[in-house]
């Protein structure tokens, strides 16, 4: 029964070749640093996922960020388990992206033809850099406002456009409800958006171009 | 590579398929399962209301009009202090007895209000029309308009029954 299932709709969907494609795949002898990539997908699966449940009680205010976020540590049933993941996550996300980026750099694995494969990426950890600086202010204390205000300042230091591109991520003068307002909307929409666009690019050119193999001695 | 079988009856790539399933339906269990809770906790918290709310002067109230009273309750609702406001109908009858009405029309819980031209109870949502005495007149509504317990107090305070949860 499962078997005539999975025919009929193998023969109008093409599972079998989907599957042989994607995870079928020949890989070279490569040993465990190969599995940072995946590693990162799988963070930023459980991001989406536990970012999606925090938006069900997180109001992006600054009357109500804080107070809201309080409930969901204490009232919400599980709701320190799904910011917990949340949190932690983030932090280990960027240790498995530079992680993935250093191994990819020091077996030269960006070289011809996946040359792409190295920009999207160098693209991606921008964004998930971005994802960790604008998810920072939205719990709206005192450590995430300061912190905010000392990384829109940074901006200034850059020639000419350094005064306007503080006021633009800082939607002002000052950090306010329009900083918080822009800073939610890029972290759960513009950034999520480009991330994934970006990403797809990243894995359909690690299905289409195979991963590398290690180095040898003498290459 | 892969597909060589050993004695047991299971070969390599199997045993790994069924230790990522295993593995993966673990860790789907400890976030859905949670992530299930999380979604209806605030659903599973009954907040119950069982008190006399005072309306106003029974003297004040006209004999045969219904007069509007509302007033509000506040309650804590998530992290906020919500003020939530109630209307009443009451009605002085020619015996001296007081219809006390919900303004909550029975359908589906819009606001009815008096129309004095046709002297009938009008909800806006589905054109439902209640009479003075609160009894069904016409459109989708299931049951007559819903009544409070109240007493007048000795100094002629109209004290209504409020009981929620």
């Amino acid at each position: 029964m499962i078997e005539r299932v999975r025919n009929w709709l193998d023969a109008r969907l093409g599972l079998g070749t989907i599957y042989a494609t994607v995870l079928d795949r020949k890989v070279p002898k490569v040993n465990w640093s190969f599995t940072l990539g995946s590693a990162t997908l799988f963070l930023v699966v459980m991001q989406g996922v536990t970012g999606i449940f925090l938006t069900a009680y997180y109001v992006p205010h600054p009357d109500q960020a804080y107070d809201s976020i309080n409930y969901i540590m204490n009232e919400v049933a599980f709701g320190w388990l799904i910011r917990g993941i949340h949190h932690w996550g983030a932090t280990l996300m960027i240790v498995t992206v530079v992680l993935h980026m250093l191994r990819t750099f020091f077996y030269a694995a960006y070289k011809y033809p996946r040359e792409l494969t190295w920009v999207t990426g160098v693209l991606l950890l921008l964004i998930t850099l971005g994802m960790g600086f604008t998810g920072y202010l939205l719990p709206w204390n005192q450590r995430s406002y300061w912190a905010t205000t000392v990384g829109t300042n940074i901006t200034e230091t850059v020639p000419f456009v350094g005064d306007f591109v503080n006021r633009a991520l800082r939607g002002g003068e000052e950090l306010s409800t329009l900083t918080l307002s822009r800073f939610f909307s890029a972290h759960i929409w513009m950034l999520p958006a480009a991330l994934i666009g970006i990403l797809g690019i990243h894995l359909y050119l690690v299905v289409r171009l195979g991963i590398s193999h290690v180095p040898e001695k003498d290459e | 590579m892969g597909e060589e079988s050993h004695e047991h009856g299971i070969n390599r790539r199997s045993f790994v398929t069924g230790v990522i399933g295993v593995l993966g339906g673990i860790i789907s269990a400890i976030v859905g399962l949670p992530a299930i809770g999380y979604l209806i906790s605030p659903a599973l918290k009954r907040e119950s209301a069982d008190e006399w709310v005072p309306l106003g002067w029974v003297d004040d109230i006209p004999e045969g009009e219904p007069t509007l009273f509302s007033f509000t309750r506040t309650k804590q609702v998530g992290w906020e202090r919500t003020a939530f406001s109630y209307g009443v109908y009451v009605v002085r009858k020619a015996d001296g007895e007081l219809d006390v009405f919900s303004n909550v029309c029975t359908h589906v819980g819009c606001r009815v209000s008096w129309d004095e031209d046709i002297a009938e109870y009008v909800c806006p949502c589905h054109d439902g029309h209640f009479a003075r005495d609160g009894a069904i007149i016409s459109g989708p509504v299931p049951r007559p308009l819903d009544q409070y317990e109240y007493r007048v107090e000795e100094d002629g305070r109209l004290m209504i029954h409020l009981q929620e949860g």
